[in-house]
């Protein structure tokens, strides 16, 4: 196993600038979640380290080895690609064995390491069926044994959930966060869906139009994001107005900052908590979710969103004015 | 409703359009089994013109010709047409579309025209009659076919199969032979098939671009039928026809194939 070192990489495609000058660490062993909008580049490192692009600037190494000039079928990975692109003519212990093929590995210890590695993602009985004939998630796990039987350096998942429905992609997190820690393997892996890479990862990674915006552990990058982008994309954020700010318990000075509070972090009542900071707002819609409850409130003209239990949200007129109360250090500033 | 009515117009028309296609042939067919050589009823059945035929060294030597010319130009046309397809669905380069369309010229223009053509230019750079010409005409002609079907089976190719493959350590040629071949291969079989039929049943090219005496089936029968007409031209023909029916009938099978899947 080995971290991955990205340095400077810039990447064109004709004019338009792909990655701009990224440097960004991936330690030996964890689990890494590039996120942002799409066209953001996230896919584009992602590829890159993997091989099918070449940077025009900047370094990369995979262990102690560089390999910006290597051809992908050497750098010793493992990729999992969005639609799984599992071989439709083969079986599914040839599609798990096709690398260990490859590489000339004996064929005992081929027929061994196929049936431990479909062991591994609970595929054991079925290495003798077509891709075709499995389910969404069954042939998810396929596509993950097939790039980390050969053990490589590093394991590249490109949207790694998003074919699959709710249900299972949550099961899928839990089952790949395991498989992940089980054999200790360096990943990286891509996702639009925040939840997805705040669950997955121990590290997180916001990029915007081809840059690094934050790099941190997902608690780290969800509570203290470096401006208002991370913020917004990490969550959901309610801006305070200019006009509230005076009164209010804040962090950072007003010039030169911004202010939010996360959804969850607000309560909701029909007069003011003075011991907490406060703001009046009118109650726009209440949105039972049955645990959950959302509260879309106006507050100076701006929406807002209060996301609670929906036992911990009192009754409140139907529509009129309420006021959100939320503790001091719960206040995310950022530059302006 | 006039439900009941359209089929029924509609089957005669089908009718007679089969009519019109298969009565000649069928009719060619009988007579190379009608022992008389004038096309006198009642019919006789024999054999005897395939035996003449059979018998004859130049309707064998034209046929032995022929069928070789067929596989060399088939297992040229379909390596390069396969070549071609895959790079044209792999990268895309300047120029890219106007190569595409200067492919498909020699599907439309007239044979006459082309072996003209190749006849001229192959004098001036000093190749010449004979069968490599032939064969050389015949590629140019049966590439087209094989680009058609091959780039068809391609564009329901998912390219991240390769990817995959390359991600898990094969080399180009690898990937090639395991992962992009095997999902084209109906349709490469389909494109040999068609490029066979085109170089076997071709005459006009050949018959521009082969020296005397050294002559395909095709152009025997023409020279022959200009002699004066013997049943043994209808043998010959038949079985021409058996032939090529039987590589059409496939290639339509592979390529109907390589859609679908």
């Amino acid at each position: 196993m080995s971290g991955v070192e990205v340095q400077n990489i810039t990447k064109r495609f004709g004019r338009a600038l792909a990655l701009d000058d990224v440097t960004v660490s991936f330690p030996d062993g964890g689990f890494f979640g590039l996120l942002g909008p799409s066209g953001s580049g996230k896919t584009t490192l992602l590829r890159t380290i993997a091989g099918f692009h070449y940077p025009e600037a900047g370094r990369i190494r995979i262990g102690d080895r560089p390999v910006e000039q290597v051809p992908v079928e050497q750098r010793d990975i493992g990729m999992m690609f969005q639609n799984y692109a599992l071989f439709p003519n083969m079986s599914v212990a040839d599609n798990v064995g096709f690398g260990l093929r490859v590489r000339r590995v004996p064929a005992a210890e081929e027929r061994r390491r196929i049936a431990e590695t479909l062991d591994l993602v609970q595929l054991g009985g079925l290495a003798d069926r077509r891709p075709a004939q499995l389910s969404g998630g069954q042939r998810q796990r396929v596509a993950l044994a097939r790039a980390i039987v050969t053990n490589p350096k590093v394991l590249l998942l490109d949207e790694p959930l998003s074919a699959l429905d709710k249900s299972l992609r949550v099961d899928m997190q839990i089952e790949l966060k395991r498989i992940q820690r089980d054999i200790g393997i360096t990943t990286i892996f891509v996702t639009h869906d925040q939840e997805e890479a705040l669950t997955l990862s121990d590290r997180i990674g916001i990029l915007r139009a081809g840059r690094i915006v934050q790099v941190g552990p997902p608690r780290e990058v969800y509570d203290r994001p470096v401006d208002a982008f991370a913020a917004g994309f990490l969550g959901e954020a309610n801006w305070i107005p200019d006009s509230c700010l005076a009164g209010l318990d804040l962090p950072a000075s007003p010039q030169g900052h911004r202010f939010a509070v996360r959804p969850e972090a607000l309560a909701i009542g029909t007069a003011p908590d003075l011991a907490r900071n406060a703001l009046r707002g009118r109650l726009v819609q209440r949105v039972f979710a049955g645990a959950m409850a959302t509260c879309l409130i106006e507050v100076e003209g701006s929406p807002w969103k209060l996301v609670a239990r929906d036992r911990d949200i009192p009754d409140l007129p139907g529509a009129g004015e309420v006021w959100l109360s939320w503790a001091a250090r719960d206040t995310i500033a950022v530059p302006a | 409703m006039t439900r009941a009515a359209l089929p029924l117009l509609g089957r005669l028309w089908l009718a007679l359009i089969l009519v019109f296609l298969y009565a000649p042939i069928l009719v060619m067919a009988a007579m190379s089994f009608n022992a008389s050589p004038f096309y006198q009823l009642p019919f006789e059945a024999s054999t005897v013109w395939y035996e003449k035929m059979s018998a004859n060294p130049q309707i064998l030597a034209a046929a032995l010709r022929s069928v070789l010319i067929a596989l060399a130009t088939t297992l040229i046309a379909t390596t390069l047409g396969t070549m071609a397809s895959i790079a044209l669905f792999r990268y895309d380069f300047p120029g890219k579309r106007v190569l595409q369309v200067l492919l498909f010229p020699p599907i439309a223009i007239p044979w006459l025209i082309t072996g003209t053509a190749m006849l001229i230019f192959f004098f001036a750079v000093g190749i010449g009659r004979g069968t490599p010409a032939v064969i050389i005409g015949h590629v140019a002609l049966a590439l087209p076919y094989v680009i058609v079907t091959v780039t068809a089976r391609l564009s329901s190719f998912d390219i991240t199969l390769e990817e995959a493959a390359r991600s898990m350590g094969a080399g180009a040629w690898t990937v090639l032979r395991r992962v992009t071949l095997p999902w084209i291969a109906p349709g490469v079989v389909a494109g040999a098939l068609f490029a066979f039929a085109v170089s076997f049943d071709q005459f006009v090219v050949s018959y521009f671009l082969s020296e005397p005496g050294d002559s395909t089936l095709p152009v025997l029968i023409y020279t022959a039928i200009r002699k004066g007409f013997t049943p043994e031209i209808n043998a010959i023909s038949t079985l021409i026809i058996t032939l090529s029916m039987t590589v059409m009938v496939l290639a339509a099978r592979y390529s109907r194939l390589g859609g679908d899947r």
